[in-house]
């Protein structure tokens, strides 16, 4: 069986898969890391998306071939609910989830989004989230935090 | 609970336990919380008290100085989780840390009737508060015994009866032992004054938000049993097809994929989720032609000329006089079109079922009343199907929780081992139960001081013909349940004006089939009703050249309702004046709007003002500035009524600017996120809510109220903006475009 070397959270892991294709989030899934959520496998919601070089991207539209010898990030590579990354602290802090199904994909867009711009304004984040979908409406809350975790705001 | 506790459940399930949803409230990092363990169905069963008239049911006191609550009320998202246990403690008496709390599970927890309506607190809770206010009232009894005291003199402090003078206090532990209540919740056992509550009325943070930020709390969709098996449905590619033949070879290529054939039901099972995706995609089969719709574009004529219908007076209020040759009279159209769920993680569920028990989690709304529903497809006994609830994504009512539920133990049964179901995203647009499309009719008099003196609403809704639950797709596509219901909620509500007028008519003419197989959607038909209902009292003022906020103010005698508008035109520094007004032909014109609403004429008071923009060449709206105030009686958590009218505001802005459920004459054709779109962070406006707490009435609930003011404060604005009315939901641009070419209506 083919098999593909990456790096996830810090860690090496070799997969090994028959079907090339296989999506990323399955293969995270199957490692029992469930904080990217299956919400399409369009890469239309943001449900899914994991840090891939710093970059962040739907895992359900990236086919295990396509990641070997990248570094993947996923929420849980963040931080804890004990020992949280500070977007996931502000994001407890504005008590952001409802149903709380979007809210690793959110998270990690705003990761990504930090890492490249530290201060951004209000629209640019409102436009870097753009792809990710909320259904219970947590929205105003999201650009809050995410504003609080950029040292901007409240 | 302890770290320690939680690897045990663990270790417990793998033995075949069952596993529950709990949370200690204990203030300790919420990765601690985890589920813990049940006892198996039918011991648990037999040990627990489940009657909700019953004290046991809901409570038991600990020997370690805990309390545990089990509710039959589920957080779907809405902050139960906090609310519940805060009701509990502050009655009882007892820290909130103190609390352990159980939610959702027929084994376990008492049936307190679906978490829906907006009555997880206003129902559920305040059952729960008479079974804490009624052992509170037996634990200062006992201790009155035991300390020779008077009643009277007693408190609950911190999980002891103390004298109110001071001195030392007895345990509840102490005063009950092992033993049980054994008591009836009983009506006259003495609340509390809200003025010396300390949890109530607090914004307390949920237990499980750290957890949902970590990406450790367990959904649905991440759990797991051992042993078990995954699947996927393939849906037939029409509504009422009838699967002809399936060619199995053609996943012979994938090893472990097989197929499971009931009837009509098809599916695929796997031992691994992507193997059983790619066995639904490559399995070929043959399907007959289905049922057939009507065509989309003629949808309200098809509607009121449905053969069936039968007509109802709602309301009829004032007496009916003539009206006045010189009266002014106006009539008019709302639509509202069917809408799904939108839930933005697809159904799951899994289920065990044997040949004589099942076992089903579930992130259904109704764990309790599912139970019969699901023990007669399956021929079991109620009593030997467990429903436990897991968390799933934001259902917002019947979405396909219930089906994925379905289709599992179907399954199940026909594999003999746990399946686990996982909808597409296909699926969960394409066949969740809809919220039904509706038609509302207006007609009505006014005289020449815009008087309203008479007013006519019909409504033309799908009648709901059974009392329980939408029949789901597997029992009916396996041929074990020859007679499909479907129950679309309350949604004739809220059809009549709250104002002032000499006679108000409202008859709805119930269709018996609907369109697609409809279900409730958050505040069933009455987004639609207030919509229309709030719209045309905008046409009314209008024509009258009046104020639409004095308008309403003068005509509406509820000072719950009065002090709502009056908070809303205060917020939005209204300036009196009639609509349209400003520049209507401005390439961006500008306008505010405003709607209210009596939660089904008995419930939360609330009002919405807003403020958008209509860009006249593309035709698109945009909502700057939404201010909302908001009436649910007393609050229990602050944060998480705030949390419930951002909710609802932002998601049914939504479905009034941009959802619509599309097909064709086969099936639904809006099955993904570009044929259905929803709200996105760049067109979320800012939001202003102001909370009305009035700590010494009864709570009303706050999940759906304030969605009922959306559609007529965007469609009130635009017509201010433009002095063009929009009717026809969602205000989408094209749709809005046609309406500002048309010009003034």
């Amino acid at each position: 069986m083919p098999s593909y070397d990456l790096k996830v959270n810090g860690f090496a892991r070799r997969v090994d898969s028959s079907d090339p294709d296989q999506p990323l989030l399955y293969v995270l899934r199957g490692f029992g890391l469930t904080a990217a959520k299956y919400g399409c496998g369009l890469g239309q919601c943001g449900s899914c998306n994991v840090l891939v070089d710093g970059k962040a991207m739907p895992s359900c539209q990236l086919a295990i071939a396509s990641v070997a010898g990248k570094s993947v990030t996923t929420l849980e590579g963040l931080g804890t609910a004990a020992n949280p990354h500070p977007i996931q602290a502000a994001f407890v802090k504005a008590s952001v989830p409802q149903c709380g199904y979007c809210t690793p994909g959110l998270i990690i867009s705003a990761a990504a989004l930090l890492a490249e711009k530290p201060k951004p304004t209000e629209t640019e984040i409102r436009k870097a989230l753009d792809g990710n979908l909320c259904r219970c409406g947590t929205h105003t809350r999201v650009v809050a935090a995410v504003l609080a975790a950029s040292g901007q705001g409240g | 609970m302890t770290a320690h506790d939680s690897k045990l459940s663990r270790r417990t399930l793998l033995k075949g336990g069952a596993l529950t949803v709990g949370f200690a409230l204990s203030g300790l990092p919420a990765d601690a919380i985890a589920q813990s363990v049940a006892r198996p169905a039918g011991a648990a069963a037999g040990a627990r008290v489940l009657d909700p008239k019953v004290v046991d049911a809901y409570l038991a006191v600990n020997g370690d100085g805990t309390v545990t609550v089990w509710s039959g009320k589920v957080d779907l998202g809405q902050g139960l989780r906090i609310a519940m246990p805060q009701i509990a403690a502050e009655e009882l008496g007892i820290g909130l840390d103190k609390i352990r709390y159980f939610e959702g599970d027929t084994a376990l927890t008492p049936d307190q009737g679906r978490t829906a309506g907006s009555y997880g607190i206003a129902r559920g809770g305040m059952q729960l508060r008479q079974a804490a206010a009624t052992a509170r009232k037996a634990l200062i009894e006992l201790a009155a015994r035991r300390l020779d005291a008077k009643p009277e003199d007693l408190d609950t402090i911190n999980g002891e009866v103390r004298r109110k003078s001071g001195g030392p206090g007895v345990r509840f532990a102490d005063l009950v032992g092992a033993k049980r209540f054994d008591l009836k919740l009983d009506p006259k056992a003495p609340l509390k004054d809200p003025a010396t509550y300390t949890l109530v009325g607090k914004p307390l943070p949920r237990p499980d938000t750290a957890a949902k930020c970590a990406g450790s709390l367990v959904f649905i969709q991440d759990f797991r049993v051992p042993d078990m098996v995954h699947a996927r449905v393939i849906r037939p590619p029409a509504i009422g097809a009838t699967l002809t033949s399936v060619d199995e070879a053609s996943i012979r290529h994938l090893p472990s994929a097989k197929v499971v054939r009931v009837k009509d039901l098809l599916a695929v099972t796997a031992e691994d989720e992507w193997t059983a995706m790619r066995a639904a995609r490559a399995l070929k089969a043959q399907w007959s032609a289905g049922t057939g719709l009507p065509a989309q574009d003629t949808l309200a004529q098809t509607l009121r000329a449905m053969p069936g219908q039968a007509e109802e007076r709602l309301v009829g209020k004032g007496p009916v006089a003539p009206v006045p040759a010189d009266a002014k009279t106006l009539k008019a159209t709302y639509f509202w079109p069917l809408q799904s769920h939108g839930s933005i993680g697809p159904s799951c569920a899994i289920a065990d079922v044997t040949a004589d028990a099942a076992t089903i989690w579930t992130a259904s709304q109704g764990t309790h009343g599912d139970q019969a529903i699901f023990a007669k497809f399956l021929g079991l006994p109620p009593n030997k199907v467990r429903l436990i609830y897991i968390d799933g994504s934001g259902c917002f009512g019947m979405n396909a929780n219930e089906d994925a539920a379905a289709d599992a133990a179907v399954l199940s049964r026909a594999v003999g081992r746990p399946v686990r179901v996982q909808w597409s995203r296909e699926d969960e647009l394409a066949w969740d139960p809809k919220g039904p499309a509706q038609i509302v009719d207006f007609a009505a008099a006014i005289d020449a001081s815009g008087r309203i003196l008479d007013w006519k609403t019909d409504l033309w809704l799908p009648k709901s013909n059974g009392a329980g639950l939408t029949t789901t797709l597997a029992p009916v596509a396996a041929g074990l349940d020859p007679n499909p219901v479907f129950n679309t909620g309350l949604i004739s509500q809220n059809g009549d004006p709250p104002y002032a007028a000499g006679h108000i008519e409202v008859t709805a003419h119930w269709l018996r089939d609907p369109v697609l197989r409809p279900a409730p959607l958050r505040s069933p038909g009455k987004p639609g009703n207030n919509f229309a209902v709030e719209s045309f009292v905008d046409e009314i003022a209008a024509a009258a050249r009046l104020d639409p906020l004095a308008f309403r103010l003068e005509r509406l005698a509820d000072p719950r309702g009065l002090e709502v508008t009056r908070r809303v035109g205060a917020m939005m520094k209204w300036q009196a004046r009639p609509s349209p007004g400003g520049d209507r032909n401005a390439a961006v014109a500008r306008g505010r709007g405003l709607a209210y609403v009596h939660y089904k004429h008995d419930e939360a008071h609330v009002a919405v003002g807003l403020e958008l923009a209509v860009e006249r060449a593309s035709g698109k709206i945009r909502i700057q500035r939404v201010v909302c105030a908001h009436d649910c009686g007393q609050v229990i958590n602050p944060d998480g009524v705030r949390a419930q009218v951002e909710g609802s505001i932002l998601q049914t802005i939504s479905r009034v600017l941009m959802e619509e459920v599309k097909f064709d004459r086969a099936k639904v054709v809006s099955s993904d996120w570009s044929s259905y779109p929803i709200l996105t962070f760049s067109d979320v406006p800012k939001l202003e809510i102001d909370l009305v707490d009035r700590p010494a009435l009864p709570p009303l609930g706050a999940g759906e109220a304030a969605c009922c003011c959306i559609g007529a404060a965007i469609g009130n604005a635009v017509y201010d903006a433009t002095g063009v009315r929009l009717r026809t939901v969602p205000f989408t641009p094209e749709r809005v475009k046609a309406a500002l070419n048309a010009g003034p209506s």
